[in-house]
């Protein structure tokens, strides 16, 4: 099988990090301690090369659930600048501190009065959008490129669905809670639009609705039970029978021949 | 400019671009690499296919599933003590009560804990990280349900079963596919963002294996926005479902009958153990791709070290199936930043190509996922093909850049923005310059044996999840594992309310059943000195290791 007869070895350590031959060395410095690790290292295998094994401030390690959120200086730069530890490089002579939590304020919006409108109910549950003082700090902290002061505009002016849209890509990291000088916690209001948002303001599937009470009325136990009794043989017929439906149809237009199973 | 790769690897780039305009040419065609027959399959599964493979695997010399020939990693954490043998715990003194416990916080326990709630119950949901760090929030793809007028869950089980090579448990199958138009409804009434049709209708693809359009999605990141939905209505609830992050389970404990009558949890921080008893227990701890068994790197969350799984193993439960994982055959492989993450399958979707070091294809590129995986360790591992990496990993070009040559420029930055961001960042243009890839851990197929109610094989313990092995048999196809998930949970949850309410509750808890486990396992002579469950992996560096004092066991 193995045509030049001897396997070919590859590396294979999972996440721990090999620093390559003749690797160059940089200092970070970790809440105000120096260490030498390999350049071209995120922050996050940057702290685990050094020796950390992380409790908080890391979870998915793929940019998408926030829990990593860092703040940094270089020496001698006055800047200080944000990014998440999983997705940032760690350079020469960073100052690292992480943010794996920041109090924030959280309105319950299970009980919010629904007779008032979308954006009279994002105004009951935090009133202190209003204290914005457009300063784009939020904006600037973001690691997601999200226009967050533009979000929270979006709010003021009562534009509950655009403003949703804009904050789809949040993954509720506490950057922007952690800077703002009005005290606004973004990310709690965002999530409360977008649920308002999909929840209240965009139709509802009729087609998902009526297979729902399909489903609830019990129509396919039976179908299901008699799959259920057949052997290997029978199901596979029956699964390469299948009609494909194909790929380019518009929606709810095609059919197939057989509907009996519908 | 790309200076994310090395001069060497832009090198061999250059023969990727040679033989582009020649595999163009066939692609508008409609010519493909040639697919390989069932035969051709076997030849390459059975040869290079981890799970294959006599390597790496054992047998596992105890318990319920003894005899059974699991990866090496995962029967090591079998095959050991409890961490809390050595620790003096007074379970008759419980620090807290609850009727339902959920065990994990991410789609699975969350789901769990809104049905359980929604019963009435008192829940106490314990998690290892924060409330949503998880396989779930990674998803990227979609949830399949089958809801449009042309499907039913009738095809939706043929479509699961065939997936699964007809290994599935079939009363499993139908619970998943007649409840999913159920929990699409769901999603939609706590208001998730669904890509919709201006009328409401949901926008629905086609995934592998699929029959029927029933891929629902929410932009590329349907995982991570039910993840903020189901956690802020859990949220919402506060009164009823108190979370408790940072405070992983490590054992389960047990009444007089063998029923399960709670946990015991470890306060990471301040590392302080409480007892919890609770009149039913459900487990949703998720996955497996941390033990990175053979060395593999994975496209899981940090938390995935399979704790569920020891747990309720160590407590005799049954599981299921686990002698079977995916290896996604796309993870990243270069640059070292991003090695293991995932490579969704829209690339080779879009017409991206496999190739070795030498810009030549190898396979068609929709292979079913194990069989496609098995090809590209082939290339890599007994032809030589392979590109390696400074850090010495070996990969192969996936030719991104013609996705653009085949349907015009900016269709890789259109669709897949999140990839080209993540490659970006290191100073690399996918729509430019391919990019290297490896196969990756990415599901556990197997798990906890449960019943269509979700219950395990221990009275009072019940399962939902990644955790639990049977609904997918030896396959998943992408999208159902979301569906799983909150199906599950959502039975899960509501049988551990029901059989609550029927006054089926434990008495005292023990932990007798950690002592003999250890016994069992010193007489049969595998004790190692190893304890578990694993809880944090560890990356520490040789250097690093030498220098501690705990690496002889894998436990913080
Ligand atoms: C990158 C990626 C992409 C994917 N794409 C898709 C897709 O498009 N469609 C699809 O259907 N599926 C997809 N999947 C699979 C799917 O996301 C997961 O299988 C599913 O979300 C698992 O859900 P779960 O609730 O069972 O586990 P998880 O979501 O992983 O949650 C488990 C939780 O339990 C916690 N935990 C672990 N141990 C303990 C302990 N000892 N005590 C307490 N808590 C503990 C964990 O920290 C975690 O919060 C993807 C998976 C990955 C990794
Ligand atoms: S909006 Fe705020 S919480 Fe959301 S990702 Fe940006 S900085 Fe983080
Ligand atoms: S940081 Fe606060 S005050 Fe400044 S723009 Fe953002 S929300 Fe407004
Ligand atoms: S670890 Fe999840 S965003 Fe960084």
């Amino acid at each position: 099988m193995e045509a030049s007869g001897q396997k070919i070895e590859t590396v294979m350590v999972g996440d721990r990090t090999i620093p390559p031959e003749g690797a160059r060395y940089i200092t970070i410095y970790i809440m105000g301690q120096a260490y030498q690790v390999p350049e071209t290292l995120t922050i996050l295998k940057a702290m685990e090369f050094a020796g950390y094994q992380y409790k908080r401030g890391c979870g998915c390690r793929g940019g998408i659930c926030g829990a990593c959120g860092t703040v940094y200086r270089k020496q001698g730069d006055h800047t200080l600048h944000t990014g998440l530890a999983c997705q940032t490089v760690a350079e020469d002579d960073m100052i690292l501190a992480q943010i794996p939590f920041f109090p924030a304020n959280r309105a319950d919006h299970g009980g919010v009065d629904t007779s008032l409108s979308p954006d009279e109910q994002i105004a009951t549950l935090y009133p202190e959008i209003f204290r914005c003082v457009g300063c784009g700090t939020c904006t600037r902290t973001c690691p997601m490129d999200i226009d967050v002061m533009g979000y929270i505009a979006h709010f003021k002016r009562g534009d509950v669905m655009r403003g949703a849209k804009t904050s789809f890509d949040c993954i509720m990291c506490g950057l922007c809670v952690s800077r703002c000088p009005a005290n606004i916690s973004q990310m709690n209001v965002a999530m409360a639009a977008r649920r308002i948002a999909a929840g209240q303001m965009t139709p509802r599937s009729e087609t998902t609705k009526n297979r729902a009470e399909q489903v609830n009325a019990g129509r396919y136990e039976e179908m299901l039970a008699e799959l259920g009794q057949m052997d290997k043989e029978e199901l596979k017929t029956l699964y390469v029978e299948r009609e494909r439906e194909p790929d380019l149809s518009l929606p709810g237009e095609w059919m197939p021949h057989d509907q009996t199973k519908l | 400019m790309q200076e994310g790769y090395t001069p060497e690897m832009l090198e061999l780039i250059k023969r990727v671009e040679a033989s582009r305009p020649e595999r163009l040419a066939q692609s508008r065609a409609g010519k493909s690499y040639p697919a390989m027959s069932m035969d051709d399959r076997d030849v390459v599964l059975n040869a290079f296919h981890p799970d294959y493979s006599e390597e790496g695997r054992r047998a596992l010399g105890i318990g319920q599933n003894q005899g059974e020939v699991y990866p090496e990693e995962l029967v090591d954490l079998l095959e050991s003590r409890s961490m809390l043998e050595s620790v003096s715990v007074d379970v008759t003194q419980p620090d807290m009560e609850t009727d339902v416990l959920v065990i994990g916080g991410g789609g699975g326990g969350t789901a769990a804990a809104l049905a359980a709630a929604g019963e009435g119950n008192q829940v106490l949901l314990a998690t290892k990280l924060r409330h949503g760090d998880s396989n779930t929030v990674m998803a990227e793809g979609g949830i399949q349900g089958a809801d449009q007028e042309p499907d039913s869950p009738y095809y939706h089980y043929l479509d699961v079963i065939g997936g699964g090579h007809f290994t599935n448990e079939p009363s499993l199958v139908a619970a998943m596919t007649n409840d999913a138009p159920l929990i699409i409804e769901w999603l939609e009434s706590l208001g998730m963002m669904f890509d919709k049709h201006p009328d409401g209708r949901m926008k629905v693809r086609h995934g592998g294996g699929t029959s029927r359009k029933r891929m629902h999605s929410s932009g590329d990141m349907t995982g991570a926005e039910i993840m903020r939905v189901v956690r802020d209505e859990a949220r919402n609830r506060a009164e009823q479902i108190k979370v408790l992050e940072f405070s992983p389970a490590v054992e389960l404990l047990m009444d007089d009958d063998g029923r399960c009558a709670g946990a015991i949890l470890h306060n990471l921080e301040t590392s302080t153990f409480q007892v919890v008893k609770a009149k039913a227990v459900i487990i949703a701890t998720g996955g497996t791709g941390r033990l990175h068994y053979r060395g593999f790197a994975c496209t899981n969350h940090y938390g995935a070290t399979g704790d569920g799984l020891v747990m309720a193993y160590r407590a005799g439960a049954k599981l299921g199936y686990m002698d079977s994982v995916q290896y996604h055959p796309t993870g990243t492989a270069y640059p070292e930043q991003n090695v293991g993450l995932l490579v969704t399958e829209k690339v080779r979707g879009l017409g991206g190509q496999l190739l070795n070091i030498n810009g030549e294809q190898f396979v068609f590129p929709l292979e079913p996922r194990d069989v496609e995986s098995a090809a590209i360790i082939r290339e890599c591992t007994g032809e030589g093909r392979g590109v390696r990496t400074p850090t010495g990993r070996l990969g192969v070009w996936l030719d991104s850049p013609l996705i653009d040559q085949l349907h015009g420029e900016g269709t890789v930055q259109r669709e897949l923005p999140a990839k080209y961001i993540q490659f970006k960042r290191f100073g690399i243009d996918i729509a430019k310059v391919p990019m290297l890839v490896y196969p990756t851990l990415h599901y556990q197929n197997g798990g906890i044996a449960i019943n269509d109610l979700g219950e395990s094989t221990i009275p009072g313990l019940y399962a939902a999840g990644e955790t639990t092995g049977g609904v997918h048999g030896h396959n998943r196809l992408m999208g159902n594992s979301l569906l799983d998930i909150l199906v599950f949970g959502r039975r899960a949850g509501l049988n551990a309310a029901k059989s609550i309410a029927g006054g089926e509750v434990p008495g005292a808890p023990n932990m007798e059943h950690l002592q003999s486990y250890g016994e069992a396992l010193a007489d049969a002579g595998l004790d190692r000195g190893v304890l578990s469950p694993m809880i944090l992996p560890n990356y520490a560096t040789d250097e690093i290791r030498k220098q501690r004092w705990d690496v002889q066991s894998p436990v913080v």
